[in-house]
């Protein structure tokens, strides 16, 4: 085990490090009896409280009706906003100042603004110019909010997984005489897309959890929306539905998240492509990536 | 044109938003670092911890994270913070919220700074006799910070986006703001406008000036 801070480790340091593991874990312990003690003094570690999500019935009436309209709501999302965002992705590389510059405002606004903004305009709008009935609203207002903001995040990531690729790819292109939308069709894009998958599936991750936003503000039934009338119905049981939802969000976006990382070392040693894979976080500014940073804002 | 503005404390609004975004940037970057110091440092233990933390927070929507600290900690359990007031205990709640989950995205930019310096760089740096606190001080660190100013430029503006979050517990800033007016007046394209322009006006400058500052002391390789 070597890395640029340390060097591998001598006896001494080897004793020091197990010191270092025992106070650990002696604060983590404490911390641990500290939150165990708290729940129990507020009897929230009683069975009862625990036991519908053991026998299913809590799952069947709360959880999966408001995991499905979660998938659902994130699965139109993505399905609308990434051709949405190829094609302004696209437009921000286009030749014409007069594509180029509109497609770059209009990415750069819809980057600059909360997705929860966008949702609560949405959800006036359509009340106000259409009629959707009001049981419907929420649903098409958070899809709205997550297809207008993502739109923008996968334009960047459209963006960024072309210009990634070798500046002799298009070169050769032009060279055997392919016109400049046959350069983008059959040399860059198929490229690109093998770049960009992975931060693609890492996005899949941010439109999972902006549609809480929608359950919790825009009275969307999704599956944070169930927390209430679940611990409302099992007995004030607060601490153990909103554990089971959070480990429901952790076991989907880790299951994502897992799976874009897997696709990367897979793309990475491919044949298929030049190799060049895109970092998932190569597009600043959004929920979730917090890491890499290619492309400023 | 603008007169439905009348009777609105917008500047409040923003001004909470800012309040938001700063405490919690502070508090995220300080747990932020002790948590990469941990996910890079030699102790396996603390090393697993800082791991398994930083995965199951990013993997948390921050309105679930946000949404508990006021109904699972502070109405089941009684945590208040040490305010009396309502909007006191949900303000320091939500800053609590956005520092926990801000501070995984602070702890991954962290670590990818380090993981940018080339290993040879430290190995050089033990060839020429330096001990581990000047090969820490004067080699990696000073390398990684200057990696690190535009991936945490990136989760400052999400940071920013997402302290409307707290909306969701009742904290009085600009989303709350924007619904409320949106459903007193009239105006709903003029008052998207006004909080649109707002947000811009918090995160492009922030993107634009840091951007450039990250572009100028990012190390060459």
């Amino acid at each position: 085990m070597t890395s640029v801070l340390y060097d591998a480790q001598g006896p001494r340091a080897k004793r020091r490090n197990i010191l270092y593991s025992a106070l650990f874990l002696v604060a983590f312990a404490a911390l641990l009896w500290w939150v165990i003690t708290s729940l129990n003094d507020k009897d929230q570690l009683a069975w009862e409280k625990w036991k519908p999500f053991v026998h299913g019935e809590a799952w069947s009436t709360y959880l999966w009706p408001g995991l499905l309209n979660t998938l659902k709501a994130a699965a139109l999302a993505m399905v609308i906003a990434l051709p949405l965002g190829a094609v302004f992705g696209i437009a921000r590389l286009s030749d014409h100042a007069w594509i180029r510059i509109p497609a770059a405002a209009i990415v750069e606004f819809f980057r600059a603004i909360p997705v929860l903004v966008l949702m609560i305009f949405a959800v006036a709008a359509y009340s106000e110019y259409t009629n959707i009935s009001s049981d419907d609203r929420p649903l098409y207002a958070v899809f709205t909010g997550l297809v207008l903001y993502n739109s923008s995040v996968l334009a960047e990531i459209v963006r960024a997984g072309i210009l990634s690729l070798p500046k002799g790819q298009s070169e050769a292109a032009m060279a055997v005489g392919l016109r400049k939308n046959q350069v983008m069709r059959f040399i860059l894009l198929p490229q690109a897309v093998t770049a960009m998958l992975p931060a693609i599936v890492s996005q899949l991750v941010v439109i999972v959890k902006d549609t809480a936003i929608g359950g919790a503000i825009l009275t969307f039934p999704e599956l944070l929306a169930s927390v209430g009338p679940m611990s409302a119905y099992y007995g004030a049981n607060t601490i153990a539905s909103f554990t089971v939802v959070a480990l429901i969000y952790i076991a989907l976006n880790f299951s994502l998240t897992s799976f874009a990382s897997w696709l990367e070392g897979r793309l990475r040693r491919g044949k298929k492509s030049t190799g060049a894979v895109l970092a998932p976080a190569a597009v600043g500014g959004t929920e979730s990536t917090g890491a890499g940073g290619g492309i400023s804002i | 044109m603008f007169d439905f503005l009348q009777g609105y404390d917008l500047l409040g609004a923003f001004w909470m938003t800012v309040k938001l975004t700063v405490l919690s940037a502070v508090g995220s970057l300080i747990w932020g670092t002790v948590l990469a110091a941990m996910r890079v440092g030699p102790v396996p233990l603390m090393r697993g911890f800082g791991t398994a933390y930083v995965n199951i927070v990013r993997n948390i929507p921050l309105t679930v994270i946000i949404l508990f600290t006021s109904l699972g900690l502070n109405q089941t359990l009684g945590v208040s913070l040490g305010a009396d007031k309502f909007e006191t205990v949900n303000f320091r709640l939500a800053v609590l919220g956005l520092i926990a989950y801000t501070s995984a995205f602070v702890c991954e930019a962290l670590r990818s700074g380090i993981n940018t310096v080339p290993v040879g760089q430290a190995e050089a740096a033990r060839a020429i006799g330096l001990n581990f606190t000047q090969v820490l001080t004067l080699i990696v660190l000073p390398q990684a910070f200057r990696s690190v100013v535009g991936p945490l430029t990136n989760v400052l503006i999400a940071l920013t986006k997402n302290t409307t979050v707290a909306a969701a517990i009742g904290v009085a800033e600009a989303a709350t703001l924007m619904k409320s007016m949106i459903e007193n007046e009239a105006q709903l394209i003029a008052i998207s406008a006004v909080f649109a322009f707002g947000f811009m006006c918090l995160t492009l400058p922030t993107g634009l000036l840091l951007g450039w500052v990250g572009k100028k002391v990012a190390v060459k390789r």
